[in-house]
């Protein structure tokens, strides 16, 4: 039964990872706008430079 | 030279307006002014075209020009230091509202900055605010240059006296986002971990797994007691420190004895305690709180004088021009004001004459002729030709921003109002205490335990979670349905207030009125297709808004070319067409005697070679629906119109409302001290009003609502803003928000239901702890699906959909 302990351990761990990815996502803006990135992601890239490489 | 233009008129690539003086042809595309034509050019050179690709006809019209210094006041020190909001020495950034941001192109085009100017290094929209971090380096660029960079291109920042002031407000959402999160979970694996006692095994109650859980839960439960719900404590310690009484005492009490209880439970006598109903009421308040403190992001409803004065002002000392900040503006200086620009302080007028337009301020749209020596009140915009000023009163003891410096605009109006919800738990909290002593009371004679069991469940069932969320839930529904109708309130108690009014009054000039849309007539001699032709021709060309509303009013003719066009600021337009001299202007300009009777501002005589052919007048037009607007109110409340202006329509508006209810001649404090003398009869106002002028009004008024053309644009402080095409929808707010009340109403008995159910299994001391993990989240659920569908229904039978 001393499994349930470590599966307890694992499920809080794991959920706790969750919780200070959400806490990040609050803390760094992700939150402050939710339109505008919506649009940005629209623009397409078009750079005379060369980091345009990926682009097929 | 006779030559009859027959093409028919183009739009603008740029800007999408009409191309009334001419067009300008370049890369075989068309432009309405050079100002267009150079932002496409400056665009294309720059690889930045997508910016027309991703919408038709994107940019702002940049016919007015940008004046060569006008950003002078930007090299100031001090007011750099106000705007810029982060600098390290050769990095800065600094964010600017830029009101123009309508389309995904002005994301595109702002984002892309760096590409136009060297030295601005990243720039980043915020479309609902309306805003644009940008930052640049300070080696490069100075900050004067990247606002002459966005003017040139058309995003010209506004740069106001209030924003330099303000401080910057972190969205107070966020810190919702981060409780709910933790408490959310917190909450989810309280309940995990709670599951083996829902379930009552049998084997679980001896294992030592139930005392590991329960630690689990303790541990989980601290930052959800400590943290989460720190501010129902904050709040109920106010209320009692105060003597007031608020919801948030008998639910601070709940959280509190939920924690003790399940504390000693877990640490002394084995129990399981409560934590997972503590996680999900704590979890569930929060999301109400939220909702309660869900607004519009875009809009101000906190706006005074100072947003819509201007940073500097620029002063004459010996024939020289210099920008000064506005708050160094002093009584006696010379100020020059142009065109479009604020006259920030009651003045004198130096200059011969000036037109000056008092929208801001009255709603008005029509210029006001002022000649030399007249004393003129802050607030007007300058129309046409600059003129200089004798500043006569400083800034902020001028004619109308006096008025700020009234007592009213001191005192929160919010925090004198008592809601529904503090109005129950005044009676809802003695009686709580009350059974629970009772309680306490009836069983400490036979079984100690048993009493205490008794008095600790009585407070916890009895948390008030589902009578706390049932305004926040309600009244937050409301405001996201009449906000789909253009109807915006600033918060949930705005609704509370509107449903307690007993008086509506309307402000007349750009209230009532619609200042977009006139009525013009020709009286004369009847005028020929020719005729139309010639005056149309002419008046296309003057940005004065008479020209603007009878050029609108003549039928669709061909334009002929004008010589020799001549606009006299007050007086009127001339011309030579087609070899006949035309004038179109004020009585003395076309040489005509003036009847005394006419209303001079909005008569426009017309004469063709000095002979007189008649006059045009234009006419304000009510809003539509307006007559219906003012009978269904009339039924139940008694409606005032408060007038700035004089007694012109009187007789018109005596029909609608009667005589002694229409007070014309008011100034801005005139309509304030109306407010608090019929507020000291026990009235409760709802002030309907638009313009600066009406500030005071309504601040003082139980309810201050403002009609805006441009909810993004222009309205004084107030409680709600609403689109000036919903006017006919005020019946509805008002409706809405006394249903809204019934229905909180409703869910107070619903919830009161439950907590007397709860009470029944508290008083006998056995309540278990499932049956407060199923009773308490089931009836705020209950209570959060009842007002929601409630709401909507109710909107959607009113057409609000």
């Amino acid at each position: 039964m001393s499994a349930l302990f470590i599966l307890i351990g694992f499920s809080l761990s794991l959920a706790i990872g969750f919780l200070v990815a959400f806490l990040w996502s609050v803390k760094s803006g992700q939150f402050d706008d939710d339109y505008t990135p919506s649009v940005r992601i629209l623009f397409e890239q078009k750079q005379n430079n060369n980091s345009d490489k990926n682009k097929n | 030279m006779n030559k009859v233009e027959s093409k028919q008129i183009s739009k603008c690539y740029h800007c999408g307006e009409n191309c009334i003086d001419s067009t300008i042809y370049f890369d075989k595309k068309e432009f309405c002014c050079e100002g267009c034509k150079t932002v496409y050019d400056l665009l294309s050179e720059n690889d930045l075209c997508e910016y027309y690709d991703l919408n038709n006809k994107p940019g702002t019209s940049l016919k007015s020009g940008i004046r060569q210094n006008k950003f002078d006041y930007l090299d100031d020190i001090q007011v750099q230091q106000q705007i810029i909001q982060f600098s390290d020495g050769g990095i800065s950034t600094a964010v600017f509202y830029v009101p123009q941001i309508h389309c995904s192109s002005c994301i595109y085009l702002l984002e892309n900055l760096y590409k136009l100017k060297a030295g601005i290094l990243r720039s980043n929209v915020n479309f609902q605010k309306r805003d644009v971090a940008i930052t640049f380096d300070n080696k490069i660029i100075t900050l004067r240059e990247v606002v002459e960079t966005m003017s040139i291109i058309g995003y010209e920042p506004k740069i106001n006296l209030n924003d330099l002031e303000r401080k910057e407000k972190r969205s107070h959402l966020s810190r919702y986002y981060l409780k709910i999160g933790i408490a959310f979970f917190a909450f989810g694996n309280m309940m995990l971990l709670s599951f083996p006692e829902y379930f009552g095994i049998s084997s679980f109650a001896e294992s030592n797994y139930r005392q590991f859980f329960g630690y689990m839960n303790f541990l989980l439960a601290l930052p959800v007691t400590f943290y989460c719900a720190s501010e129902f404590f904050v709040s109920a310690w106010n209320g009692i420190r105060h003597r007031v009484s608020n919801m948030d005492i008998p639910i601070a009490l709940g959280i509190a004895v939920m924690f003790l209880r399940s504390s000693y439970e877990i640490f002394f006598t084995g129990g399981a305690g409560y934590f997972d109903t503590l996680g999900s009421l704590v979890l569930l308040m929060l999301i109400g709180r939220l909702f309660q403190n869900k607004s519009y992001d875009s809009m101000s409803f906190e706006r005074d004088y100072k947003s819509y004065f201007p940073v500097s002002v620029t002063v004459v000392t010996n024939n020289e021009e210099k920008n000064i900040p506005l708050n160094k503006l002093k009584v006696g200086d010379t100020t020059l004001i142009r065109n479009e620009e604020l006259i920030p302080a009651d003045s004198i007028l130096l200059s011969s004459e000036a037109d000056i337009d008092y929208s801001f301020v009255t709603g008005e749209s029509r210029p006001v002729h002022k000649s030399q020596g007249e004393s003129i009140f802050a607030g007007g915009k300058i129309i046409g030709a600059a003129a200089n000023f004798l500043v006569s009163k400083e800034v902020s003891h001028s004619y109308l921003t006096q008025l700020w410096n009234d007592e009213s605009f001191e005192k929160d109006n919010n925090k004198t109002i008592t809601t529904m919800a503090t109005n129950v738990s005044r009676y809802f909290t003695p009686t709580v205490i009350i059974i629970a002593i009772a309680a306490f009371g009836y069983w400490i004679n036979s079984d100690v335990d048993k009493a205490i069991n008794a008095f600790t469940s009585m407070l916890i069932i009895t948390c008030p979670c589902a009578l706390a969320l049932s305004s926040p839930f309600t009244f937050g529904n409301v405001i996201r349905i009449l906000g789909r109708n253009k109807i915006y309130l600033k918060s949930a108690i705005v609704v509370e207030k509107v449903a307690k009014i007993s008086a509506v009054v309307f402000d007349k000039t750009g209230t009532i009125t619609d200042t977009k849309k006139s009525f013009v007539t020709f009286s004369g001699n009847p005028l020929s297709v020719q005729d139309y032709a010639l005056i149309k021709s002419l008046v296309r060309h003057s940005s004065h808004p008479l020209s603007k509303k009878i050029y609108e009013f003549l039928p669709e003719t061909t334009i002929i070319n004008t010589q020799d066009f001549k606009e006299i600021t007050g007086k009127g337009i001339e011309g030579w067409i087609d070899e006949t001299h035309v004038k179109v202007g004020s009585a003395k300009f076309v040489g005509i005697e003036t009847r005394a009777s006419d209303d001079l501002s909005s008569i426009v005589h017309v004469s063709f070679d000095k002979n007189y052919k008649g006059y045009f007048s234009v006419k304000n037009v009510y809003r539509v629906g307006f007559d219906a607007v003012i009978q269904v109110l009339k039924a139940k409340f008694k409606v005032f119109i408060l007038s700035g202006d004089n007694a012109a329509e009187r007789q018109h508006l005596s029909q609608y409302i009667d005589d002694d209810q229409l007070i014309f001649n008011q100034s801005p404090t005139d309509k304030l001290k109306f407010m608090k003398t019929h507020q000291s009869t026990g009235m409760n106002i709802m002030m309907v009003g638009d313009g600066l002028n009406d500030a005071g009004a309504l601040r003082q008024a139980n309810v201050g609502i403002s009609i805006s053309d441009d909810v993004n644009n222009f309205s004084p402080a107030c409680d709600a803003i609403i689109d000036a095409s919903q006017f006919k929808n005020i019946p509805k707010l008002i409706q809405f928000s006394l249903n809204a009340k019934t229905i909180v109403f409703i869910s107070f008995v619903i919830s009161i239901a439950y907590n007397i159910l709860g009470t029944f299994f508290a008083v006998q001391g056995t309540m278990s702890p499932l049956i407060a993990a199923i009773l308490m989240p089931i009836s705020s659920v209950t209570i959060l699906l009842f007002t929601t569908l409630s709401t909507i229904l109710i909107g959607k039978r009113m057409g609000l959909g």
